[in-house]
């Protein structure tokens, strides 16, 4: 091979790793007393075409470890292994150490090789000892394909309708000579019958050899019928390149809109196509596996994707002769036909041109308004017409960062498997609103912190399967992970039927950690305590709780993105945690408040509230620092105007407004001459050309084309208890 | 902007004397005295906009301003060296730098012209020892009589003495 497989790799990482991801949503999904057959044969494929592409790749490690659950997969498939609690561990732990394998032959990160070798061992042993239990198996571990054997087969031959009779009765008798032909009962010497069945010891590709003497390929289909495995899309097995093209040709007609004959013409030629290089021995890059392995890891693959992409006949067959020749360039031609790849750098250089283009459209808009609207009619129509279409623009712009929040949830169901059993209870996770998108850098962002959430509820939410049968709830509690759009926001809501949060037991620990709360808080307020750094309320600690991020981190997180939580909870009905976040990380939400003549914008998520302070309400201590009374808390005031610096006569505290502000359980009052109005603003870093300002996290191109400064509410509140306590 | 940014990269050495054939410079006033740097460092130039003051700032950093959805620092040179009266009107120029791969606007009193001068054309600039920092001036060139003050632009803006560059350790 001339082509240097390196520029492949990236696509076949891809292709791994999804391919790993439906391993692990099928094994999850798996119902073990009952398994569907065509989902061990999705996971089965899916082992096998990581298998061929790490072959192929030079990945040998990856190789070995998925063939070893491959031979344990075709086990299940074929019904002679059953599928247990202890296989579906078994297979999952092999998936995550493919994963690392994967992650290291990436170069992201190493991987312990003893973690796959102890995977191959186990299922090693497993199998041996599902031998031994006496089910019937043909070989255990050995690498050679139940194919390789020359065994008596049974294969159901179904002939076109239209064969001549003649060609029939030639062809019967080359196969009478061959093997044992069945089903003949009912035909006579006129009579042509349209399927018989025949027991061989001919391999598939002989006997379909045998039938191109006397028809043309595609005009018959030959299926083999095994007795261990009834279900499974038996023409794979004996030889799946051939099985799936020729099963393709029959189904040809029945596609509305191709005619019976030229249908077959065309898929005719596709298995002859795909023949030769298979059969050739440039396929040097099999090496590892047998031949005629190989020749079943690429049809396999084909049938793959032929089963993914719709039910248009052509399609995979077409895509299936090009895959045969030349795999590995075939890939990446596919996946640019949905999607294509572009840097981040590249659509943020969009939003910046289309950001642009607002503004300058909203200074046209400004400079017009002066003129005469009757003289310049069709000037005013044009501009209306600019502004729809800027803010389409900036609206498409925007949603090519985002992704559906699918990307974070699916990893939630091994989340949940893992940790209820090791918990032992019984959950069932509910997913509602998979297709919800938001940025890209946002999902990055909050998958962290709702796994935290995940499983802080699974582990104090939901109650234990006898005390749940003790209060008269089902013995399976359920999660369910909600995601929505609600305003300019997204809300994710992890929700547990569970015992519901208890307000007592938070307010007493909240006491013993020497915090000052009233017996009057509201509930909302009382469970946002649990956000509190090191506050834990569970009875004992378990490794699952106390790993990772605490609650406190998780609300860190999530306002570092911009983002909100909220915590609803009943008593014995269950807790929903809400995550409030704005759609994208480029914009953000804020109010802009007047200070002197310059405009900043608080982002609205620190916001607690506003109001303009009566006289008595702002106190000072020591004569300096001042505090603000709010129903009965201190709060401490910043005087904006001071701690920016923006000249000007001071105001005094009854002609502004007072805006209190929460970040990381501090409160402050910003008090500011008053407040313009509320908006969605871009944000802009003021870090790129310049530096990190004190008390500014970025700033924003206002409608007029000014900058306005966005005020970084944790950094002013974080040195304001210090700060006035010891002002004077 | 990309493009300019790239040819402003290419000049990065620090001493022009000596070197062979002619550079341009642009030529700019300062109070009474004149002053050039290398072209390739312009970005463009543009008259004075209003600027959003930036809270604890030296007084020679104007604030920022929006430069096509870019938020561009300005520096008023004239009062960071102490020279003419920092007034702002409709003839007030503000040259925008693309050095160290940033962008900063100065302002100056007026922009000259662009002059082409060769190797033998800059004199080394003279030390004046603890009296008066050289570090920045390259050399120093005449035009129509007149002292010309070739300016490292670049070394200059991202000095820890400007204050524009968070951690000035670039030099």
């Amino acid at each position: 091979m001339s082509i240097d497989l390196k520029q492949f790799y990236q696509v076949f990482f891809e292709e791994a790793a999804e391919h790993l991801q439906s391993m692990e949503a099928l094994l999850l999904n798996l119902d073990q007393n009952d398994p569907d057959p065509e989902d061990l044969d999705a996971i089965f494929r899916a082992a096998h075409s990581i298998k061929g592409g790490s072959g192929t790749f030079g990945f040998s490690d990856m190789a070995a470890l998925t063939h070893a659950l491959e031979t344990m997969l075709d086990r299940m498939r074929k019904f002679e292994l059953r599928p247990s609690q202890e296989i579906v561990n078994l297979l999952l732990e092999g998936q995550d150490a493919i994963h690392a394998q994967l992650n290291a032959h990436r170069g992201d990160g190493a991987c312990d090789p003893a973690q796959a070798e102890g995977v191959i061992e186990r299922v090693e042993e497993l199998l041996v000892a599902a031998k031994h239990h006496g089910t019937s198996a043909p070989e255990a571990v050995s690498v050679a394909p139940a194919s390789a054997k020359r065994e008596q087969r049974r294969f159901r031959l179904v002939l076109p309708a239209l064969a001549q009779p003649a060609i029939v009765e030639n062809l019967l008798r080359e196969l009478a000579e061959v093997g044992q032909l069945h089903g003949l009962g009912a035909i006579g010497p006129d009579a042509t019958p349209d399927q018989l069945d025949l027991t061989t010891s001919l391999s598939y590709d002989e006997l379909v050899d045998l039938f191109g003497f006397v028809a043309g390929e595609g005009e018959f289909r030959v299926e083999e019928i095994t007795a261990s495995a009834p279900v499974a899309p038996v023409a794979e097995q004996a030889d799946p390149g051939f099985g799936f093209f020729v099963d393709l040709a029959s189904l040809a007609p029945q596609g509305a809109e191709a005619p019976a004959d030229p249908g077959f013409g065309l898929f005719a030629e596709a298995p002859a196509s795909a023949l030769p290089p298979a059969a050739d021995p440039g396929y040097g890059f099999f090496l590892p596996l047998p031949a005629e392995d190989a020749i079943a890891d690429a049809a396999e693959v084909t049938a793959a994707h032929g089963r993914r992409t719709s039910d248009d006949p052509q399609t995979p067959v077409a895509r299936a002769g090009r895959r045969d020749t030349d795999k590995v360039v075939a890939a990446p031609a596919e996946a640019e036909s949905s999607s294509i790849r572009v840097s981040v750098d590249k659509v943020d250089q969009l939003i910046n041109l289309v950001g642009e283009l607002v503004i300058t459209q909203a200074m046209l808009a400004q400079t017009s308004a002066r003129a005469d609207p009757v003289l310049y009619e069709r000037l005013f129509g044009g501009l209306v017409q600019l502004e729809r279409n800027t803010r389409e623009l900036q609206e498409a712009v925007m949603y090519i960062r985002m992704m559906p929040i699918a990307f974070v949830f699916r990893r939630f169901p091994r989340v949940v498997h893992d940790l209820a059993q090791k918990l032992g209870k019984q959950v069932e996770l509910k997913m509602v609103g998979e297709s919800t998108e938001l940025d890209k850098s946002m999902i990055e962002k909050i998958a962290d912190p709702l796994t935290h959430l995940v499983r802080n509820s699974l582990d104090h939410g939901l109650e234990s399967p006898e005390r749940r049968r003790a209060t008269g709830k089902p013995e399976k509690g359920t999660i369910t992970l909600r995601a929505f759009h609600e305003g300019g926001s997204i809300v994710v809501e992890v929700i547990d039927d569970g015992g519901g949060l208890n307000r007592e037991k938070i307010l007493s620990k909240a006491r013993e950690r020497g915090m000052n709360v009233s017996d009057s808080l509201a509930d909302a307020e009382v469970w946002l305590l649990i956000f509190e750094a090191g506050f834990s309320t569970a009875d004992a600690v378990t490794d699952v709780s106390g790993r990772g991020v605490g609650m406190d981190v998780v609300r860190r997180n999530i306002q570092a993105v911009g983002g909100r939580v909220e915590i609803t909870s009943r008593t014995g009905e269950g807790t929903t945690i809400s995550i409030r976040l704005p759609l994208t990380l480029a914009i953000l939400d804020g109010l802009s408040v007047a200070v002197g003549d310059e405009m900043f914008i608080i982002p609205l998520t620190f916001i607690i509230e506003s109001l303009q302070p009566v006289d008595t309400e702002v106190s000072s201590i020591q004569g300096a620092a001042r505090v603000l009374h709010v129903r009965g808390e201190y709060i401490p005031v910043l005087s904006m105007q001071e701690r920016l610096g923006v000249p000007g006569p001071t105001k005094r505290f009854e002609e502004g407004i007072c805006v209190i502000v929460e970040a990381e359980g501090r409160r402050a009052a910003l008090f500011v001459d008053g407040l313009v109005a509320q908006h969605q603003v871009v944000i802009k870093s003021l870090e790129s050309n310049y530096r990190k300002v004190p008390g500014v996290s970025g700033a924003t191109i206002m409608g007029d084309g000014r900058v306005a400064l966005i005020l970084d509410v944790a950094g002013l509140v974080r040195v304001v208890p210090p700060s006035y306590a010891r002002a004077a | 902007m990309t493009m300019v940014a790239q040819g402003a990269r290419t000049g990065d050495d620090p001493g022009l004397v000596g070197n062979a054939g002619p550079r341009e410079f642009l030529t700019f006033a300062l109070g009474g005295e004149n002053y050039g740097m290398d072209i390739l460092k312009v970005q463009e130039i543009r008259g004075y906009d209003a600027v959003t003051r930036i809270a604890n700032a030296p007084a020679f950093i104007k604030g920022v301003i929006n430069l096509r959805g870019t938020i561009v620092p300005i520096v008023d040179m004239r009062i960071k060296f102490g020279l003419g009266d920092p007034e702002y009107n409709q003839f007030t120029v503000v040259i925008i730098l693309s050095v160290a791969r940033r962008v900063v606007g100065i302002v100056v009193d007026s922009v000259s012209d662009v002059i082409a001068l060769g190797a033998g054309d800059v004199k080394p600039a003279p030390e004046f020892g603890a009296a008066l920092s050289t570090e920045f001036i390259t050399g120093l060139g005449t035009i129509e009589d007149r002292l010309l003050i070739l300016l490292d632009i670049e070394r200059l803006m991202s000095s820890s003495e400007m204050s524009l560059i968070e951690d000035a350790s670039t030099h």
